[in-house]
């Protein structure tokens, strides 16, 4: 398994990092080491194998349909980089 | 009277405060000044709350003096991996992305320390995000083990293990996913638990791969490790995956001994692969169990060297989900140069995450991507079941598994750190409990002989049987005795 410098562009891409030239023929490598030892699972028969979905057998409880306080607007937009008022500021989305 | 107080464990520390024989005030005083003294060293700690624990160590003794303590941790200095969010003190995750970031709440784990009267004393270094082994992912810098400055003190929840090992404070919590605790607790001849998925509440602590993190505590003896997660197991309803089983009482019968207790030892765990060291310690260990009245059961865990393999698919696939969040709107670091939204996304990321985090979410979004995500995520799921099948299996026959931690004691600083996959398979022997959501932890069995550092134990449990591990762990400790204490050069 290798990954080209082409395929570790889209993947980054999709993942909305920028890789530095260096940083891409690096992780070109690794992660193509890394898929070369994931690539063992394919030795195995995992056929009629339930994925296991769930760390916990007890499945799912609900809570009850109640109103919670949530955090004051100030206290949550207290960490905002940029903020206006009860808004958080980012660029412009729509030209 | 200083110099001795930070040399207490956690449960002498509470006897003395429930005697009137000490404060508080000089328990904190005095681990604040350990720390002063030690951590240019050491480097466990990102930050330290000397005012809060101050004013928390002044509540305490105006308790204790009422005859009104909270706990056995009441006014106890304690540590908190910069994993856990504290409200009002900066919360990083040992990354560059969280600098400055202060928390809106307490997670729930800290709230319950904080109710049981331990005293938070500071935030620890750990790999960012969680992500590493030797705790040199942290963007802050590097944490040491104090047996050998030189050598890592593993991770990811390296500070938490080194702290305690240090005499710096006389308990901490740390998250496991792939081994976070029981690696540096082995690293650094403490006790480390790792509890069942679900046992303790992970609301309010920073994710990492969601079906595997769990929260546990370090200490210097089993009892310890027993009074802290007792103080943080139970439901909590704000945690979807926190369970409502009963939680059990870990200290009573942890003088029970291990007279009749059938340990399992998996074959394909002692097959080869250690130092000569490690497998000595491991196999008196073994043999000390024996000499107790337990009995040592072959077992076999056939599906447990494909664990890295289905760990590195699951982890970074649930990580590259949870790291979405970063992207500079609203919280956080935020690079904007004026290029637009996605630019602003793409440009916060690359100037905070590090080369692991980076690495992760590369190789999650490359096995959840379309086209990969049968092969990939969904094989290693179905890998996962059969690896808490062999367990299922083995615990027909045995009460715990048992064996090494790692493959070796602590690495040197810088040995695998151009080699990501090395550093994974650090983590051979302890991912398959995580992968089987079942609880571990590291006992010291010793230090080896031709380095002179700790060895670990592993033992793995049934789901929600900490009681018992904790039980074995401390019968293993009352034959050992302790580990002699660093001598921080």
């Amino acid at each position: 398994m290798s990954l080209t410098l082409d395929e570790v562009r889209r993947i980054a891409a999709l993942a909305r990092l920028k890789l530095s030239p260096d940083e891409e023929r690096t992780f070109a490598g690794q992660l193509s080491a890394i898929l070369d030892h994931v690539a063992q699972l394919a030795e195995l028969d995992v056929s009629g194998v339930e994925p296991m979905t769930h760390a916990l057998a007890e499945g799912v409880p609900l809570r009850a349909d109640e109103r919670c306080p949530g955090l004051p607007p100030d206290e949550a937009l207290a960490n905002a980089p940029a903020r206006e008022e009860t808004f958080f500021v980012v660029p412009r989305i729509i030209e | 009277m200083s110099a001795e107080l930070f040399s207490l464990s956690l449960a002498e520390a509470g006897d003395l405060l429930a005697a009137g024989r000490g404060s508080s005030r000089d328990l904190v005083e005095a681990a604040l000044g350990r720390i002063e003294a030690t951590d240019a060293r050491i480097g466990a700690f990102l930050r330290t709350t000397p005012e809060r624990a101050r004013a928390a160590a002044a509540a305490a003794d105006g308790r204790a003096a009422k005859g009104a303590r909270l706990s056995p941790l009441d006014g106890v200095p304690i540590a908190l991996k910069d994993i856990f969010l504290t409200k009002g003190v900066e919360t990083t995750c040992a990354s560059r992305i969280l600098e400055g970031f202060v928390p809106p709440y307490d997670a729930t784990v800290v709230e319950q320390l904080e109710r049981a009267g331990a005293v938070v004393v500071g935030k620890l270094n750990m790999d960012e995000f969680a992500m590493g082994s030797s705790n040199e992912n942290s963007a802050f810098g590097p944490c040491h083990n104090p047996y050998d400055l030189a050598r890592t003190p593993g991770g990811s929840s390296g500070g938490s293990a080194a702290a305690v090992a240090a005499r710096q404070v006389h308990g901490t919590l740390g998250t496991d996913t792939g081994g976070s605790i029981r690696l540096p607790a082995a690293f650094c001849g403490v006790v480390g638990v790792k509890p069942t998925y679900g046992r303790v509440s992970r609301y309010g602590v920073i994710a990492f791969a969601s079906s595997l993190d769990q929260v546990g505590p370090f200490g210097r003896t089993v009892r310890d490790a027993a009074l802290l997660l007792q103080a943080i197991a139970g439901h909590d309803p704000r945690d979807l995956t926190s369970s409502t089983r009963p939680v059990d009482d870990y200290v009573a019968g942890l003088e029970g001994g291990a007279r009749g207790l059938r340990v399992g030892v998996p074959r394909e765990w002692l097959a080869g692969g250690l130092t000569a060291g490690v497998e000595r310690a491991v196999r008196e260990a073994l043999a000390t169990y024996e000499r107790l009245g337990a009995k040592l059961v072959d077992v076999s865990l056939p599906h447990s060297r494909y664990g890295i393999a289905a760990y590195y698919l699951i982890a970074p696939a649930e990580a590259s989900s949870n790291l979405a969040r970063y992207d500079g709107v609203r919280f956080g670091l935020r690079a904007d140069e004026g290029r637009g939204l996605k630019e602003m996304y793409a440009e916060t990321r690359e100037r905070g995450f590090g080369a692991e985090p980076k690495r992760r979410i590369m190789l999650g979004t490359y096995a959840l991507s379309a086209g990969y995500y049968d092969a990939y995520y969904l094989r290693a799921q179905k890998v996962r079941t059969l690896v808490r099948r062999d367990f299922d299996e083995a615990f027909r026959d045995c009460d715990v598994v048992a064996g090494p931690v790692a493959p070796s004691v602590a690495f040197r600083l810088g040995e695998k750190t151009a080699d990501p996959l090395q550093m994974y398979l650090a983590d051979v022997f302890t991912i398959t409990a995580n992968l089987a959501a079942l609880p571990g932890l590291s006992v010291p069995c010793g230090l080896e002989r031709e380095s002179g550092m700790p060895v670990g134990l592993q033992l793995v449990g049934r789901p929600f049987d900490e009681a018992t591990l904790l039980r074995a762990a401390r019968a293993l400790e009352r034959e050992a005795g302790p580990l002699p204490a660093p001598r921080i050069a």
